[in-house]
């Protein structure tokens, strides 16, 4: 049964697609096909390189020709500018893939004289996209018009014109404007260009830079409506979609090891699931790079690829700590299965560092990302802003079914639960390394605070690094409570001398049972003897009363015969 | 192709400073098309020429809708645009040529008074 007013086939509107990251799917597919598309933001925002950037991947990658009109920088200078983004236009534009045209207006040199029109322009830009079949064009910055040439009136109604004789011929257009104070963009293009508006903005909060996009509008299409942040580098723009980041990815059944057999049986035995997130804190110099570290080597050996990103320390110092116990994290280097990624976090914004992370991870595509350690992000009071990256973060890792593995650094003084709390929730498996300080030593204990879908011990165990990897040993827990290090060893020992204290009594016990037993039976032997001769007299005497009696009955018989009596 | 050469007959204004200069003037009108502005604009352009010049001239017209390469070779935007390539300096004026006084500033005809900058 239709809905009345539902059209019975849906239509999507036509999208371009850019093939920029992450731009198509915030747009949902791309730019409005054949329509013009709206760039604003302020001076070095990157609106010239988005919009390059759209006509090159075009050009190669979608066979599109693309016109680009620049009304501020020279051919040569544009062409100088987007070499480090490894675009090159020379090569595009003499396999006839791009037109480049510098379009100068120098205000000094003109003067006025009665009504004129631009035709000029609309005979350049036609000559541009008939040459080249073009399919996309560009107009950079067009505002740039405005304060070169007198009378604006004229300028806008040309402009009115030149946005419709654009969508007449089907290309799809981006036009970049500067930002406006209070509008977005100083001469009103808004109006005119209204069917996709994208901001661009740059800020600098805490002496981080942050590039953020917006979709102001998208008449026609769903679009995300948030800020993304975006970067800028060697492989050109990068956004950063969150709307792909929901609670809605599939969860593995499938278990990996922790590379410690003694914690994998602590995790009922299998160890961690795969696509969950793991953090290990611990106050300082508890070990919790090396736990991450021998995590890294088991996954190693299974042939997974690692990414390992490290905050604190740097890659060669970090393979040099951990051939002291043992591990050789260099193999698996010069393999390729494993990769560093080092930085202060302090070099950049979250943001940036959050974009630096999915795009190393797409194209390295790890089954293993190690963050050691994720409380260097904690600056000041931003704890929740770096909830929120974290939790996107761990979002895109379980979309991908990795595996996270964080550290943390606790604060001795402060409960070491309650200071993680900021990530707490996005944590699936929880150790917690502890320091135990007893009889003058500081030894270190690890226990699973919480692991989600498992039944997880909930014994505490020493743990110890030592030189052929880590040991997880059993706390010893007696009359005083838990013992570990030397006292544990002492106690040990005494352990095993009151053992051996009981096997002695218990053989001595049994020794004399066995006499005992002996003693017991030689009584029995001897009564036994003593009834044998008591036995063999009554027996006798016995028989001679018996005998007696006969003889009297027999004599009395015989001398009743002998009477002739009737007997 | 598409340029057109004129040659008007010479009269002389002897206090035109251009005359006493004596210098070649060269002009191009750049238009697109016959349309009405195009040709108000060359009729402006031939009167004033006639009035301030002596004949010393050349006026080139050039129809970008016949030549369209040509709009970028010049930058040229704007239809009607009047380059004056001789002499030198260049000096670029847009528009149909109605406001004379402007054309003749443009141009340089005119000594500017000096409050006037």
């Amino acid at each position: 049964m239709k809905k009345r007013g539902m059209h019975p086939q849906r239509r999507v509107l036509a999208k371009t697609p850019t093939n920029i990251q992450g731009l198509d799917e915030i747009t949902g597919g791309g730019l409005p096909a054949g329509r013009p598309t709206l760039v604003c933001g302020g001076a070095g925002c990157g609106k010239t390189l988005l919009a390059m950037e759209f006509l090159v991947r075009g050009a190669t990658e979608y066979n599109e020709p693309g016109v680009f009109l620049s009304f501020e920088e020279t051919e040569k200078e544009l062409t100088a500018n987007v070499a480090s983004l490894g675009f090159d236009l020379n090569a595009l534009v003499k396999r006839k893939k791009i037109w480049l045209e510098h379009i100068r207006v120098e205000r000094g040199e003109i003067s006025q004289s009665g009504e004129y029109n631009l035709e000029g322009l609309f005979i350049r830009i036609h000559l541009a996209i008939e040459t080249l079949h073009a399919k996309r064009v560009v107009l950079d910055t067009i505002e740039s018009l405005f304060s070169e040439l007198p009378d604006p009136h004229i300028l806008r109604a040309e402009l009115r014109r030149l946005f419709g004789w654009l969508k007449r011929k089907g290309v799809t257009t981006i036009i970049t404007a500067e930002r406006g104070d209070g509008s977005l963009t100083r001469q009103g293009l808004e109006e005119y260009v209204s069917d996709c508006v994208i901001l661009l903005d740059h800020r600098v909060t805490d002496q981080a830079s942050i590039r953020r996009l917006r979709i102001v509008k998208y008449r026609g299409s769903t679009h995300g409506t948030n800020e993304y942040p975006f970067l800028i580098d060697e492989d050109g723009f990068s956004v950063l979609p969150v709307t792909s980041l929901g609670l809605n990815y599939r969860s593995s059944q499938e278990r990996i090891s922790s590379g410690i057999p003694r914690l994998d049986t602590m995790l009922s035995g299998k160890g961690y699931f795969r696509g969950s997130t793991v953090l290990v804190s611990g106050t300082a110099g508890t070990g919790k790079t090396s736990i991450a570290t021998q995590f890294v080597d088991a996954a190693c050996r299974r042939g997974e690829r690692v990414l390992f990103f490290t905050f604190e320390e740097s890659p060669g110092q970090l393979i040099r700590n951990m051939c002291s116990i043992g591990i050789e994290l260099e193999q698996w280097v010069k393999k390729g299965l494993l990769r560093f990624h080092a930085t202060r976090p302090t070099l950049y914004g979250l943001e940036t560092h959050l974009t630096t992370c999915i795009k190393m991870v797409n194209s390295f595509k790890p089954g293993v990302v190690v963050l050691d350690p994720i409380n260097a992000f904690v600056v000041g009071e931003n704890q929740v802003e770096v909830k929120t990256m974290l939790l996107r973060l761990v979002d895109f890792f379980k979309m991908n079914r990795i595996t996270a593995f964080c550290t943390s650094l606790t604060s001795i003084e402060s409960n070491v639960e309650t200071t993680d709390i900021y990530v707490s929730s996005l944590i699936d498996t929880w150790l917690l390394l502890r320091d135990i300080e007893i009889g003058g030593e500081r030894n270190r204990a690890l226990y699973v605070l919480k692991s989600r879908g498992m039944a997880h011990s909930n014994q505490i165990r020493e743990f110890r690094l030592t030189d052929h990897g880590i040991e997880l040993l059993d706390v010893y827990v007696g009359a005083e409570g838990v013992l570990t290090g030397s006292a544990r060893l002492s106690q040990e020992t005494r352990d095993d001398a009151d053992r051996l204290l009981r096997q002695q009594e218990i053989l001595r016990k049994q020794f004399d049972l066995e006499r005992k037993r002996e003693s017991m039976e030689a009584r029995i032997a001897l009564l036994r003897s003593e009834f044998q001769s008591v036995e063999s007299e009554a027996l006798n005497e016995i028989g001679e009363d018996r005998g007696r009696t006969k003889v009297v009955v027999q004599d009395r018989v015989k001398m009743g015969k002998s009477r002739k009596a009737d007997v | 192709m598409g340029k057109k050469q004129t040659t008007v007959s010479v009269r002389r204004r002897s206090d035109s400073p251009a005359a006493q200069k004596k210098e070649r003037w060269e002009l191009r009108l750049y238009i697109a098309g016959k349309s009405p502005r195009a040709v108000v604009a060359l009729r402006n352009l031939k009167s004033i020429c006639e009035e301030q010049l002596n004949g010393r001239y050349r006026i080139e017209v050039i129809d970008l809708l016949k030549n369209p390469r040509l709009a970028r070779d010049n930058q040229i935007l704007a239809v009607p645009t009047l380059v004056r390539k001789l002499p030198l300096p260049v000096r670029n004026i847009i528009g149909d040529l109605s406001n004379t006084a402007r054309v003749l500033v443009g141009l340089d005809l005119i000594q500017r008074a000096p409050e006037r900058v």
